[in-house]
């Protein structure tokens, strides 16, 4: 279409031109036969391992029977959507995933920002170096190992918090089975875990800032704090707008591997979320259609929570991802 | 002369500034390192010791008892041997989908790349979700099978968009060009070109999926429950928190005789101080490569946010 705008010589001309676009691009894709080749395991894979199981999402708006398959159960519409909004766990359920994942943003977006703010403000070439490599080590330890290590040290009778706290004189405390903790667990430990290495693409944001400019404002009589305040934050304000949106995106989309490690029966009331209900439901419970509905229920909202968030950076600052 | 004069002008703020920027970088690395340092020392204690709280700063009661419990379990090595297979295998399958799906995307003249690109790009937002996901695999006839957890995460969106885009920064279109006036083929040129050029961004690459590998767990939990195909991660689990939940229970179970209690608590203190061995064990061979490869995944994250 575009190409029609452009060049306007004739109105013959642009009608040859139009007839014969699909004839040369056809010409063209044949004579790079070998890249489609060469696309074509990772196309057929995609199809295979993410848009087939699309396709089995119908079994959300059926009931799934395997004797019959996907495609033989029959439809019952809305039902299972129906059944999971009236469910009386319902609103315990979505808001313990909204409350998971906003206190991890919430608690867990400034921190990276703030230290490589603080990083880059280092002198010592070395200690930066060190600062940063210590800070990233915790990235490359699994989930599970580091919510093994949460279970361990906040260990009723064996933990070393309670061991330091009753060397102290205080009372031994619960951590793990009282489920006003759970949060603080989470995110905690989510913080410890991922600190340093969501540095990484703020200091890349950093080094973009104008070494002139930063002369000029010490000229000028800046102190080094309103430097960062004036000159560093504005430069990479941008980078932190893309990361909040990205980071609101998955804001249904709460981990399921570490709510669920750190899960026990005692707080469940606070860490039941939609992720661990699915599994609990679906593969434990058998129950496979509603589950589905579940799913698609809470990849539905993240899409739309997405797409909300984007225009509303959009229309503050001129940044998206969409 | 002029920087002189700002230096002497900034002096007493920024001395101030920097002296708690300092303090606070400590105590960042502290906080960063107790954890690990901690469980360190608590696998080389005596158990009782670590478990009255006598452990805090250094060993105590030194020994390697735990780790030759750790050790000696067979199920340890076949978790290991599960979680290297699926590695190698794994990452060799993830290089060979990416690497030549970002190249091809890369080339801006290719007829229905846009479509491509949205096809891949979708699955970043939208999925079928846990259980349609269960059913195909199911359906494919994957479950429990040596070579599941290999063939599952084949790829992943995210790295194939950063090595697109090498291709396409890094790589200077006229040396594809050139070639093709040579008489090169596509084929040739990805391969002999292509690939030797993007040495950087295979590396990068590589290790993402490897050490995606190496921790990964969510697959495993789903799709294999063969004991004998259980990769590390659903071992650690199975002693890290599974066992931790079992023996509270028993603990908190009134009916327990005090012989059964006593007996237990001895277990107890005997698992307890395995799992500090186990967490090494382990996360070791990540904790001792990554010094060397975070170079390379920082790069990684760099290129990455080129094009957010």
């Amino acid at each position: 279409m575009r190409h029609s705008i452009t060049t306007q010589p004739s109105a013959v001309y642009m009608k040859k031109k139009i007839s014969q676009r699909p004839l040369r691009s056809f010409n063209k894709a044949l004579s790079m036969w070998q890249l489609y080749v060469l696309i074509l395991p990772a196309v057929v894979y995609l199809i295979i391992f993410s848009y087939f199981p699309m396709y089995g999402i119908q079994i959300a708006f059926k009931n799934y029977r395997v004797s019959k398959g996907i495609w033989g159960s029959e439809w019952v519409g809305l039902d299972h959507f129906v059944r999971f909004l009236t469910f009386p766990n319902f609103w315990k359920i979505m808001l313990n995933t909204l409350r998971i994942s906003f206190k991890s943003l919430i608690w867990g977006f400034p921190f990276p920002v703030l230290l490589a703010l603080l990083l880059n403000e280092l002198n010592n070439v070395t200690f930066k170096k060190i600062v940063q490599m210590i800070t990233y080590a915790p990235h490359f330890i699994s989930t599970i190992t580091v919510c093994g290590m949460v279970l361990l040290f906040f260990n009723r009778e064996y933990g070393i918090v309670n061991a330091v706290i009753s060397a102290l004189g205080g009372e031994k405390v619960d951590w793990l089975s009282n489920a006003s903790y759970f949060d603080a667990l989470y995110v905690g430990s989510g913080i410890w875990q991922s600190l340093g290495w969501g540095t990484i693409i703020y200091l890349a944001a950093l080094s973009g800032v104008s070494p002139e400019m930063v002369e000029a404002a010490k000229i000028d009589g800046a102190s080094r704090a309103k430097v960062v305040w004036h000159i560093n934050i504005p430069t990479i304000l941008p980078t932190i707008v893309i990361m909040l949106i990205l980071n609101c995106g998955s804001l249904l989309g709460v981990g399921f591997e570490k709510v669920f490690a750190l899960q026990n029966d005692l707080n469940l009331e606070v860490s039941n979320v939609i992720s661990t209900y699915t599994y609990q439901i679906g593969l434990q419970g058998g129950q496979f259609s509603y589950a589905s509905a579940i799913g698609l229920f809470n990849n539905i909202v993240n899409v739309i929570v997405l797409i909300f968030v984007n225009t509303i950076a959009k229309k503050l600052s001129d940044i998206s991802i969409l | 002369m002029k920087q002189k004069k700002s230096k002497i002008r900034s002096s007493r703020s920024d001395k101030i500034f920097d002296t708690i920027n300092v303090c606070l970088m400590i105590l960042v690395l502290l906080i960063m390192l107790y954890p690990l340092w901690f469980v360190l020392i608590a696998s080389f204690s005596d158990p009782n010791a670590v478990n009255m709280g006598k452990v805090t700063l250094y060993p105590v009661g030194f020994t390697t008892a735990s780790y030759i419990n750790v050790l000696g379990s067979d199920k340890i090595w076949s978790g290991y041997y599960n979680t290297i297979f699926n590695t190698l295998f794994g990452t060799a399958l993830n290089l060979a989908l990416t690497i030549p799906c970002g190249y091809v995307l890369s080339k801006k003249e290719l007829p229905g790349r846009g479509f491509l690109s949205i096809l891949f790009v979708i699955t970043m937002y939208f999925g079928g979700g846990m259980i349609p996901a269960y059913l195909n695999v199911y359906n494919l006839g994957l479950l429990d099978n040596r070579w599941t957890l290999v063939i599952l995460g084949g790829i992943s969106v995210y790295n194939m968009i950063i090595t697109r885009t090498y291709f396409q920064n890094s790589i200077p279109g006229e040396l594809y060009e050139s070639a093709t006036i040579d008489g090169a083929s596509h084929f040739r040129s990805f391969f002999q070109i292509a690939i030797p050029l993007a040495a950087p961004i295979i590396a990068v690459i590589a290790l993402y999926y490897a050490v995606g590998r190496w921790n990964e767990y969510y697959n495993a939990l789903i799709y294999v429950n063969k004991t004998e195909l259980m990769p590390l991660q659903i071992v650690l689990r199975n002693i890290l928190i599974n066992n931790q939940n079992l023996l509270d229970q028993l603990l908190a179970d009134p009916n327990a005789t005090e012989e059964q209690i006593s007996n237990q608590a001895r277990l107890a203190y005997m698992a307890e101080s395995m799992k500090y061995a186990i967490i090494y064990v382990a996360s070791l061979p990540m904790l001792l490569l990554y010094p060397f490869i975070q170079k390379y995944f920082v790069k990684g994250v760099m290129i990455g946010s080129l094009k957010g």
